[in-house]
């Protein structure tokens, strides 16, 4: 394992920052820390870097133990979010200052930055200061100035977070390409759960300073562990139980979780790709519904159905089906969901229904 | 969420300038204000309402309120067209608008002799009709308009830099015209930066010395100031009445400073 | 500036009418205060030829008031430069008790008459004062000779550095400094390699205006230097006294000199940080 956390837990005065966080990165892969903002992400980023003290718990890098040694000797490479490059050197200064700490000869320096300013692909701008690149350009810098002295593991910080969408884009896709070439244990933290996908070989979701799960993005995804990374990895409808009982069954027979004995608080989860609409009822279980609003986004459309007991269901469907199934705003549609997920607030317990 | 620095090092630079200031700026402080009020209060009301140091502090008081309230025209006027305007010489005023605060303060008093003393052509003009400056109260109020003159420009000048071009532009679309713009739009931003300069400028006033001397002609009654008279109070040995008026003119002085940093502190007025 | 400038002259401007009578109102307001008299104290200076000006910044007591001006300068600007460089890492990086308070003092002596600072210090490290009685008593002279002229120009300028750093370092933040110790610096190294030149400007202004108001500190030093006859004279007092003994020659000619070296060093300063800003800014911002 190339870095591996155990218990960490960090407080700042009354707010738990990270409460016993434990995980590991596998030598090689780019992990995403994803979290909403005040999830904690940042501080156990800090935290192995040694830029933040945890107050218990272990850091270990590459086998060693980590939870004691400075900063300087880590051997890490680390990428904030506004750059913090150093606006008085020039790009190849950034990018020498680290190999100059390690007090290298002055052509393996050259040598090296050149190697770098080519990875990163900004060769022709060595002599340029901080401000005088864009914002794509500085974040680029700022990753070859952490990857110079060849650190064990890669860390960055919201990497992408101020820059506009176009460049972030553009970004990740570089980044993820990147790292397939130079192949640095990396870890990075964001939001952005699109981000997270596209990017990062696993991800470990936090909320309120806990780990809520781990594991590749889309794996997580289809068996989401909690409400929360439900809801967080993409948009969901959240159904009472009741309202599943209203389903009509079909020839199939009736959906196996309307039975009696289920705890009134379990709430039922259907992502918006995973509702099926019908003209009539086929032979499967379906809600009878009303289409509120019909929203074309390209090559995708959006339906809001009411059902009978007033339930708001968001849909999502194909250009294709939707013109196939000739839909309208105010007519009747049936919808089947395809694939539910039930969640049981007594015990932290999963049922996963495919229809 | 930066660690806040506990280090031996960071104690250590945390005691000695601590120290520093305790040494150089406190203790004297603190020496000035007991020492004045160690004879009692009746002698403190007595050094304080002595003619002779009642019409200087009166004369000091009164030159500054002159000088603020030309200034903050003046210096309004000049951060205004320093920062909207394109015109010939704009590169010189801006490099000497700060030069009084360059210049020592001796100088400043010199230069002023030099120009409307006098043993100075205008100067010699000026006498003869009635309206002599140099060695009268209105020498005192130039004096004091030249070295405070920054004062305003400089706290407005940013203000003014950083105002959306979008708020005024919308006043415009809105029907607004120029005039009604400025005091509706503009002013209301403006006056705390103002209002900062022209109390710093006040400030500054009361306790001016090299330059007012060497304009003020040091007559007890007439052109003597505060400080003037606290200098003539060390000079002819007699601490007691210099350091009643000193009290007085730093205890202004520091209000005046608290008051500006809680004008500083409150929301609207923040940056 | 200018860009902003042109694209106010849209928003604002009424009439051109306006904008020129408040241009020439304050040119003529500049004039009659600043440029006029300045040019009239450098005329009166040169009126008896440049042999006799050059004759009175030559003769051996301005050499010697020239000399102590800058040697009181020099060991002030020391001082202050020290003290406000570790100030303003205690404002800026720490917290403790009384923070706001120590704030506010570092201010006062703006706000303290150069008189009454000079008065002050009398009190304090005169030869009967709180601590000068023990000074003297070890032999040593505070007020009333060079040491005193130290203090007080180092009482006055106490201000400048921690103003002008303290915004520079908080703008600087953490983050570079962070930076430098994941790629294996030390403490010094980061300090040396990267805080010190991010906030060299805000440190070299703040150097600067303490050197000018130590060259032109007047009202303290006339206090702590006492009523001597033939004292001990730094440039200010030659000019004071100079025109109080009726030699106005060698006044003016000192005058000239002093606010000279002032001038020079604000606009070399103020272009110096032009022309570097230019170069790490060329493009953007």
């Amino acid at each position: 394992m190339a870095i591996t956390v155990r218990h960490l837990s960090k407080r700042f005065g009354s707010f738990q920052a990270v409460d016993d966080v434990s995980f590991e990165v596998p030598a090689g892969e780019l992990v995403a820390l994803l979290g909403p903002s005040g999830s904690g992400k940042s501080t156990i980023l800090r935290i192995i870097a040694g830029l933040e003290d945890a107050d218990t718990g272990e850091v270990e890098l590459t086998g060693e133990d980590a939870t004691n040694l400075p900063v300087q000797r880590r051997g890490v490479g680390f990428v904030f979010q506004h750059y913090a490059l150093f606006r008085h050197m020039t790009i190849r200064q950034n990018i020498a200052f680290g190999l100059e700490v390690q007090k290298l000869r002055r052509p393996e320096i050259r040598r090296r930055v050149d190697e770098l300013l080519d990875l990163v692909q900004l060769t022709g701008y060595a002599s340029r200061y901080p401000s005088q690149l864009s914002g794509g350009q500085r974040q680029r810098v700022a990753l070859a100035r952490a990857l110079a002295p060849a650190p064990k593991v890669l860390l960055l910080d919201e990497p992408f977070g101020a820059l506009d969408s176009k460049v972030r884009e553009e970004l990740r896709t570089w980044l993820r390409k990147l790292h397939d070439e130079v192949h640095v244990t990396s870890l990075f933290v964001t939001h952005d759960q699109q981000e997270a996908f596209e990017v990062s070989d696993q991800l470990v979701v936090l909320n309120h300073g806990r780990v809520e799960q781990m594991g590749p993005p889309q794996w997580l995804y289809e068996n989401p562990a909690s409400p929360f990374v439900t809801e967080f990895l993409g948009a969901v409808n959240v159904l009472k139980l009741e309202t599943v009982a209203t389903i009509q069954p079909g020839h199939l027979g009736d959906p196996p979780l309307v039975l009696p004995g289920r705890s009134q608080s379990s709430l039922v989860y259907v992502r918006p790709h995973d509702l099926e609409i019908t003209r009539s009822i086929n032979g499967r279980p379906a809600w009878p519904s009303r289409i509120k609003k019909l929203t074309r986004l390209g090559g995708l459309v959006r339906l809001e159905l009411v059902l009978d007991d007033g339930t708001n269901l968001l849909v999502q469907l194909t250009r294709e089906s939707c013109l196939e199934l000739a839909l309208a705003e105010g007519e009747s549609v049936f919808v089947t969901p395809k694939d539910m997920k039930v969640f049981h607030e007594s015990a932290s317990f999963v049922e996963d229904y495919a229809i | 969420m930066a660690k806040i620095a506990t280090s031996p090092v960071s104690l250590a630079l945390r005691g000695t300038t601590l120290t520093y200031l305790g040494i150089m700026v406190i203790l004297p402080l603190v020496a000035l204000v007991t020492e004045a009020v160690t004879p009692g209060r009746q002698e403190f009301v007595a050094k304080l309402t002595d003619p002779f140091a009642w019409h200087a502090l009166k004369l000091t008081f009164a030159t500054a309120f002159v000088m603020v309230g030309i200034n903050s025209v003046i210096g309004t006027a000049t951060a205004w067209v320093l920062v909207r305007y394109d015109f010939p010489g704009k590169g010189l005023m801006n490099a000497l608008v700060d030069l009084p605060f360059a210049v020592p303060t001796v100088v400043t008093g010199l230069m002023l002799v030099a120009l409307y003393g006098p043993s100075s052509t205008l100067g010699a003009i000026l006498n003869s009709n009635g309206l002599a400056v140099i060695y009268q109260p209105p020498g005192i109020v130039l004096a004091l308009l030249f070295v405070s003159y920054p004062f305003v420009v400089r706290s407005v000048m940013p203000v003014l830099q950083e105002i959306d071009p979008a708020e005024e532009e919308a006043a415009k679309t809105l029907g607004a015209r120029p005039w009604t713009i400025f005091r509706r739009v503009t002013f209301p931003t403006l006056w705390p930066a103002i209002l900062t300069g022209t109390a710093m400028a006040f400030s500054r006033a009361l306790g001016e010395f090299g330059s007012v001397v060497m304009v003020a002609g040091n007559r007890p009654l007439e052109t003597k100031t505060g400080p003037m008279y606290v200098f003539g109070e060390i000079e002819s040995g007699n601490r007691i009445g210099a350091m009643v008026v000193s009290t007085v003119l730093l205890g202004l002085s520091l209000a005046i400073l608290v008051g500006l940093n809680a004008l500083q502190r409150r929301p609207e007025t923040r940056k | 500036m200018s860009a902003s400038s042109t694209r106010f002259a849209r928003a604002t401007d009424a009439s051109p009418r306006v904008k020129w009578l408040l241009i020439g109102a304050v040119w003529l307001w500049f004039a009659i205060l600043i440029l006029f008299p300045a040019i009239a104290l450098a005329r009166t200076a040169i009126s008896g030829g440049l042999n006799s000006f050059w004759h009175a910044v030559s003769s051996p007591e301005a050499q010697r008031a020239f000399g102590l001006t800058l040697w009181v300068t020099f060991v002030a600007t020391i001082a202050n430069t020290l003290f406000g460089l570790g100030f303003s890492f205690v404002l800026v990086r720490q917290k403790f008790w009384g923070k706001t308070l120590a704030d506010g003092i570092v201010d006062l002596p703006f706000a303290v008459s150069p008189i009454i600072a000079g008065l002050m210090l009398v009190l304090v490290y005169g030869p009967k004062g709180w601590i000068g009685k023990w000074i003297e008593a070890g032999g040593l002279r505070v007020v009333y000779s060079w040491p005193g002229l130290v203090l007080a120009t180092t009482f006055v300028t106490v201000p400048f550095v921690v103003r002008e750093v303290v915004p520079v370092l908080r703008e600087f933040g953490l983050d570079q400094e962070e930076v430098a110790r994941t790629l294996g610096a030390g403490r010094w190294k980061t300090f040396w390699r990267v805080t010190l030149p991010s906030i060299r400007w805000g440190l070299a202004y703040g150097v600067t205006l303490t050197v000018a108001r130590s060259l032109g500190e007047f009202g303290a030093l006339l206090v702590v230097s006492g009523n001597i006859l033939g004292r001990t004279q730094t440039a200010t007092l030659f000019i004071h006294d100079g025109i109080e003994s009726f030699h106005p020659e060698s006044a003016y000619a000192a005058s000239v000199v002093l606010a000279g070296i002032s001038i020079v060093l604000l606009i070399g300063m103020e272009t110096l940080r032009k022309y570097v800003e230019a170069r790490e800014h060329s493009v953007q911002e």
